[in-house]
């Protein structure tokens, strides 16, 4: 008769335990948020991940009672939830479209926090540096020119030695900011890519296969012979990748390096646009390397809570000022001075209820 | 006494044995219980519902087109089906004589200083994360089929359109491959059980009538027939379902080709390679109904080796139902 009362006891005992548990888990966990600290939420781009890291650990440390958090959760995840308003800030690769902007409840602004580049990586006997005109590259990844010692590929590499073997083509598997820069520069400069695959996170590739991230890209390239494929500049100067020159509009090879990508948009800083939604994808000049872009970060224009976002803003406008400086040792390009004065304008120009934050 | 001949009639229902304890019991796995089921209903519900724009727009062709191109808002689910379907099938041909043998051998023939070492390592395989599969797939096993196992396949067997194309290491070969490695400790382990699961008397009763040990292994195999489907049918499901490795490894090309050689895409695989940047609506939608399409390829699947199963069971009444 009592064993069962007994037992009843117990189960009636470790619910209420298990309740209070919940409970003392809820207290605790909300009394983070006391009236001096702040904490903010950003998603977004894998790209500037690593840089965004380092920035928020370098700036918590300037700022102890801020905390920011930052989620790489891919560019279309960035953008998704600053438009469902579950994030303080997002960041994209590519900036949003229009139809992405006007889905938004509020006016959206694109902050260009530093500059990516992607590149031409291969594996091929001797690792030679190779020269390639954009139309070289367009039609390797069209699947045009089939074998390496292809006549056109020839004619800009003179002393490489190319074996007469089958170019394999390596590509993002998953959706990806470099796929869609890199799809960016080929509409731009091939026709026939334009009306054929076009420009996109996830395009449908006409040959090669898909390897998944900067890592699946570089290690099917780096285990198989005679094979090309693109990945960001960061990854392959610190993974000492073989990279290609590029011929720019110019007409001058060059290699991707922090500055031909900083030249990049300092060439086409002119041609910017009010917003700043910009591909710098083939610009003019002479010292640019063709494939660059800018990565953006994503912020309401009229901040909800003054508090967090005179924060945010000015955690944006350290980023732009202090925070470049840490961009060059992990291999992004900082932002042109020209840039940087049209961002502070734009940061400028976000506000609380009117009430601007800075 | 009196307190529970108060409370009798409530729990008398719950518990016909009039015990308030069986009763809490009986009321918390029944709870268990729908709380799984609930969760598959609401899985299931999700699905279609997150669909439902992809569903209305592509309808039926979505399972039967072959186009998938994002960039302008074609989405066709058949060739990651075929992957899917195709590459688990590959790693069930490699895979089912293998862990076989591994079972026999173990329960059969090794000594029990090996057999239990053996069996715990066979067993640690299924352990292992598959990200480091397909770490392993891309940097030993793709540069190892390349270089040692397609060329003479291509050299001997190049007649048939399965063995032809690019060599490469990367593709629906290596796909099954990595596939076929990482089901066979499930399959063997579960086969492991059945065998032994099959009386001692069976054994006994055919030495005795002069069978030869093969011949005695037969008929323990018979016996255990139904078992051995079962622990197949696991592995099918985690081959059907796995993704890490086989993204690493498959090439990931939203094409059907009759080689083997040439890069192939699965459902899972497709999933997770574009989720992250899906955003368009409708990208998203077709997504999710290929996630909705693994869904029902897997219940299928399992449905009728269920049934096949328990057609076996019934017949032979052997033993082995473990899975």
């Amino acid at each position: 008769m009592f064993s069962w009362i007994r037992s009843f006891q117990l189960v009636v005992s470790l619910a209420v335990l298990a309740l209070l548990l919940v409970l003392g888990g809820c207290v605790s966990g909300g009394g983070g948020t006391d009236s001096g600290s702040i904490q903010l939420q950003g998603a977004g781009a894998t790209f500037p991940n690593p840089l965004y890291q380092k920035w928020l650990s370098d700036y918590g440390k300037l700022h102890t009672n801020i905390k920011i958090d930052y989620q790489s959760i891919g560019s279309g995840g960035g953008i998704k939830q600053i438009q469902a308003q579950t994030v303080d800030f997002g960041a994209s690769d590519t900036p949003m479209k229009d139809e992405d902007l006007k889905a938004a409840p509020a006016e959206i602004l694109h902050i260009p926090t530093v500059l990516g580049a992607v590149v031409i990586t291969y594996n091929l006997e001797g690792a030679p540096t190779l020269h390639f005109s954009a139309e070289v590259i367009a039609d390797i990844f069209l699947g045009k020119i089939k074998k390496w010692n292809d006549p056109r590929i020839v004619a800009d590499n003179a002393g490489a030695k190319l074996p007469a073997a089958d170019i394999t083509v390596v590509h993002r598997s998953d959706g990806s900011g470099t796929s869609a820069v890199f799809t960016d520069y080929l509409s731009k400069i091939s026709g026939e890519w334009k009306e054929k695959v076009g420009t996109g996170t996830s395009p449908s590739w006409p040959v090669g296969i898909g390897g998944k991230g900067n890592e699946g890209v570089t290690g099917q390239v780096k285990n198989t012979p005679n094979t090309v494929g693109y990945v960001e500049l960061a990854y392959a100067v610190q993974n000492k990748l073989p990279v290609a020159q590029v011929k720019n509009a110019g007409g001058a090879f060059v290699e991707p390096s922090v500055d031909s990508v900083t030249a990049a948009a300092a060439a086409s800083a002119n041609s910017v646009p009010d917003d700043l939604r910009v591909s710098i994808t083939n610009a003019q000049g002479a010292q640019v390397y063709p494939i660059s872009s800018f990565t953006y970060i994503l912020i309401y224009k009229n901040q909800k809570d003054a508090k967090k976002g005179k924060a945010l803003v000015d955690f944006l406008w350290w980023a732009i000022h202090d925070g470049e400086s840490s961009a060059k040792e992990l291999q992004y390009a900082p932002l042109p001075v020209e840039i940087v004065k049209r961002a502070e304008a734009k940061l400028n120009s976000i506000n609380a209820g009117g009430t601007p934050l800075r | 006494m009196a307190h529970t001949e108060k409370h009798s009639d409530w729990r008398r229902v719950l518990s016909p044995t009039g015990n308030t304890g069986d009763a809490v019991f009986r009321l918390l796995m029944l709870g268990a219980g729908l709380f799984v089921v609930s969760i598959v209903i609401a899985m299931v519900i999700a699905l279609a519902s997150d669909s439902m724009l992809s569903i209305r727009q592509f309808g039926f062709p979505f399972l039967t087109s072959r186009q998938w191109n994002p960039i302008k808002g074609e989405f066709g689910a058949l060739p990651f089906i075929y992957g899917t379907i195709v590459s688990s099938l590959i790693a069930l041909l490699i895979s089912v004589p293998f862990s076989l043998g591994i079972a026999v051998f173990l329960v059969e023939q090794a000594p029990h200083y090996i057999s239990r070492p053996v069996g715990f390592l066979v067993d640690l395989l299924a352990a292992i994360p598959s990200v480091v599969y397909g770490v392993w797939g891309i940097f030993v096993l793709a540069p190892f089929l390349r270089v040692y196992v397609e060329p003479p396949l291509a050299k001997w067997f190049g007649w048939l359109p399965l063995f032809q194309g690019p060599i490469t290491g990367i593709g629906l070969l290596t796909g099954g491959i990595i596939l076929a490695i990482m089901v066979t400790p499930i399959i063997s382990a579960v086969v492991r059980d059945v065998l032994t699961a099959v009386p001692e008397s069976q054994r006994e009763a055919a030495l005795a009538l002069g069978a030869t040990k093969w011949e005695m292994i037969r008929v323990v195999l018979v016996n255990g027939a139904p078992g051995i489907a079962g622990a197949v049918i696991l592995g099918l499901g985690r081959a059907l379902g796995e993704t890490m490795a086989v993204t690493m490894v498959i090439g990931n090309r939203p094409e059907i080709s009759a080689s083997l050689f040439e890069p192939s895409y699965t459902i899972a695989s497709a999933i997770a390679n574009e989720f992250t940047e899906a955003t368009q609506d409708l990208y998203l939608s077709a997504l999710v109904e290929l996630g909705l399409i693994l869904f029902l390829v897997t219940f299928i699947v399992n449905g009728i080796a269920r049934t096949l199963v328990w057609n076996v069971t019934r017949k032979t009444g052997g033993v082995g139902r473990a899975a």
